[in-house]
């Protein structure tokens, strides 16, 4: 199934009619292969696809990417990959061989994160992944030099995790009980493999743990036993249909654990829009900075473009891979890909989160990994590091 | 303990009931294997949102507004698109895979124009969200409201279908559209208000799921999928069957999410299913030899 955007007919049906000259760089075509439709959509149209066109968006209204002294605008070409991972590799290989795109950007998620990195890494094409968490972080980057994973590993969330517990721990705010449950799926498995080994090791008693199959349709079982757990923390590595769930059937359960962890959702834009004042106190993946100027910017432009916020873990992460791709074609000066990956390597860029230089190809303290509402903001409150937020603990209790 | 999952699972099951009972009426009497039954249910779901986010109407409104429009739309959608198939269909089996074929598509057309409108995030709201306690155990209102519903609009049509001649002629058409044809009825309008009535009951349970649940534009499948499992087991065409097998699923569901293990609630759902189909190919109150 092929889509293009408007923009890429109209710069068809102009290359069809100009005969451009061969020789300068007219425009830049960047492509990609996004979920579309399937059960990867929901994820890709709240973090990923607006921060595409709004990069896109933002560079071409500059007049588009200064190269070798003058502006380049770009061009896009769209494909739906509907969540699938041979479609994805499929779309991408067609990108690069049939239309020959100078850049690509990423699918969503881990899994066509990986299944599509082969294709990068044969053809030399930089891969900023941005919403790809994975422990194999650290070896992929050796075997595909030219992959960027972002978002981080498990094992850094799940340390981040226990380091923020420990803290509470230690100055007697909760107990040493945990109940957790985890989805079936890739990152339910990851995380709560990675979680289960952090917790027990850092003395936490696991008293309830369990995984769910992906389309659970009611959780008030799971939450009925871990609230008979007795445990004072309650993780979730959910997704966002059951995180919201889990929030209703919490609370019409009047299920208020010291500790609320949940999984993703949390930071989307509809979960304060549908909880209102119940969202204060839980927490999450991701986190933003409070004083942060520029990402506030961000999420505000983001809102005027979309008519809907960014994702409080991802969407700012996102935006800051593209913007240090923009950095890197424009000191580099002309479409080479191989220099622009090493510059991706080896330089500092200005992002919304604040000057980045990668560490092995990954992010390092650039943003927040464990995130809690107060007072309708999704805080940062994990690793603890310069401007980290002082987490709220008790939970307060559900609100009618 | 028992009686909070007693619960719960039966609220759960008349969800299942609820979003099986539209199917068991099309692919039983009209015999039209809807694949983009989910999707109607979705649309539903979409416009009960609308009604509530847009409008700053009750969905409960949307109630009584949905799924007439529904029933418009899907008795215009079998007299246009399906009535061919069922006429030039030489054999029963034969009408299903064309059905099949032609309700794929639709899927495709329905879930196209819900993506360029709402596109493929997720949506959801709050609506009726409060714990009700019932005998010491708590529920939240909105799945209540849809399991009540479930058993009303169940017995109710079943009354229905039983008690009238309208009734009595629609089970006829579903058990031989030949040989009711022989005492003089129209099998083609019974057919297609089986047809409309599927589609106004799945708007039903559309607008009622979307009350809890979180859903997006390319979920239909998953529904349509569960409500199949559903209509199967419970014997297809029969509105009991449904409720009896939707209430089943929901409360092994639930008991075996308490007392075994969550991660094997699918697994038992297809255990049971499997189990059915072995022992009353038929559905538990579905008739043999149809």
């Amino acid at each position: 199934m092929m889509r293009f955007t408007r923009r890429a007919l109209a710069g068809l049906a102009a290359t069809a009619l100009v005969v451009a000259p061969a020789a300068a760089q007219d425009k830049v075509k960047i492509g990609y292969a996004i979920s579309k439709t399937g059960p990867n959509a929901g994820g890709a149209t709240i973090t990923q696809i607006p921060n595409y066109e709004m990069w896109v968006k933002d560079v071409n209204a500059k007049g588009g990417l200064m190269i070798g002294g003058k502006r380049v605008p770009i061009e896009v070409v769209e494909y739906d990959d509907r969540s699938n991972s041979e479609e994805a590799v499929r779309a991408v290989e067609r990108l690069i061989t049939q239309d020959k795109v100078d850049l690509l950007f990423p699918p969503w998620g881990t899994g066509l994160n990986l299944a599509v990195g082969p294709v990068f890494n044969k053809h030399g094409y930089p891969q900023l992944a941005f919403s790809a968490v994975t422990d194999r972080a650290p070896d992929l980057v050796k075997r595909w030099p030219n992959s960027f994973w972002l978002l981080g590993t498990s094992g850094q969330y799940v340390e981040a995790l226990t380091g923020l517990l420990k803290k509470m721990r230690d100055e007697k705010k909760i107990g040493d009980t945990v109940a957790m449950i985890s989805i079936a799926d890739g990152f339910g498995i990851d995380l709560s493999q990675a979680a289960r080994k952090g917790f027990t090791e850092a003395g936490f008693k696991l008293v309830y743990d369990k995984s769910y199959p992906i389309g659970t349709q009611d959780l008030s079982p799971l939450i009925g036993e871990a609230s008979r757990s007795g445990a004072d923390t309650f993780v979730a590595f959910s997704y966002p249909p059951d995180t919201m769930a889990l929030t209703e059937q919490s609370k019409v359960a009047s299920y208020a654990p010291k500790v609320m962890f949940l999984g993703v959702g949390v930071g989307f834009p509809m979960y304060p829009q549908r909880f209102g004042a119940n969202v204060e106190g839980i927490m999450s993946l991701g986190g933003w900075s409070k004083d942060n100027a520029s990402t506030a910017a961000y999420a505000k432009k983001h809102e005027e473009m979309f008519k809907r916020g960014p994702d409080r873990w991802g969407s700012q992460v996102g935006y800051s891979s593209l913007q240090m791709l923009e950095q890197a074609i424009e000191r580099v000066g002309k479409i080479d890909r191989a220099a622009i990956i090493k510059e991706l390597q080896t330089g500092t860029f200005d992002t919304v989160l604040g000057k980045v230089k990668m560490a092995d190809n990954m992010m390092k303290d650039n943003f927040w990994l464990i995130g809690q509402w107060q007072d309708g903001f999704f805080v940062g409150v994990a690793p603890q590091r310069a401007g980290v937020g002082t987490p709220v603990v008790p939970k307060a209790p559900w609100k009618p | 303990m028992l009686l909070e999952v007693t619960l719960s699972g039966v609220t759960l099951g008349g969800m299942y009931a609820l979003v099986a009972m539209g199917l068991t009426l099309q692919y039983g009497v009209a015999r039209i294997m809807n694949l983009s039954y989910g999707e109607l249910l979705i649309a539903a779901a979409f416009a009960a949102l609308w009604f509530y986010t847009g409008l700053a109407l009750s969905p409960l409104l949307g109630l009584l507004v949905v799924p007439p429009l529904a029933f418009a739309a899907s008795y215009a959608i079998y007299r246009v698109l399906l009535q061919p198939l069922v006429r030039r269909a030489k054999t029963r089996d034969a009408l299903e895979v064309d059905s099949i074929l032609a309700t794929f598509g639709l899927l495709f057309v329905i879930q196209g124009v819900m993506l360029a409108l709402f596109g493929g995030a997720y949506f959801s709201y709050s609506f009726l969200s409060f714990p009700l306690q019932i005998a010491g155990a708590t529920v939240a209102a909105n799945r209540l409201l849809a399991l009540v519903l479930a058993v009303v609009i169940g017995l109710g049509l079943y009354l229905a279908l039983t008690r009238t001649r309208l009734g009595t002629a629609v089970r006829a058409v579903a058990v031989d559209p030949v040989a009711a044809q022989l005492v003089a009825i129209d099998v083609r309008t019974a057919s297609a208000l089986a047809f409309a009535l599927g589609g106004a009951l799945v708007a039903a349970a559309g607008v009622l799921v979307s009350m809890f649940l979180t859903f997006n534009a390319n979920l239909g499948v998953v529904f349509t999928l569960k409500a199949l499992v559903v209509v199967i087991m419970g014997g297809v065409g029969n509105l009991l069957g449904a409720l009896v097998a939707g209430l089943i699923l929901g409360l092994v569901e639930n008991y075996v999410a308490v007392f075994v293990d969550p991660g094997l609630t699918l697994a038992a759902t297809y255990a049971i299913f499997l189990l059915v189909l072995l022992v009353r190919p038929q559905g538990l109150l579905g008739r043999t030899g149809r």
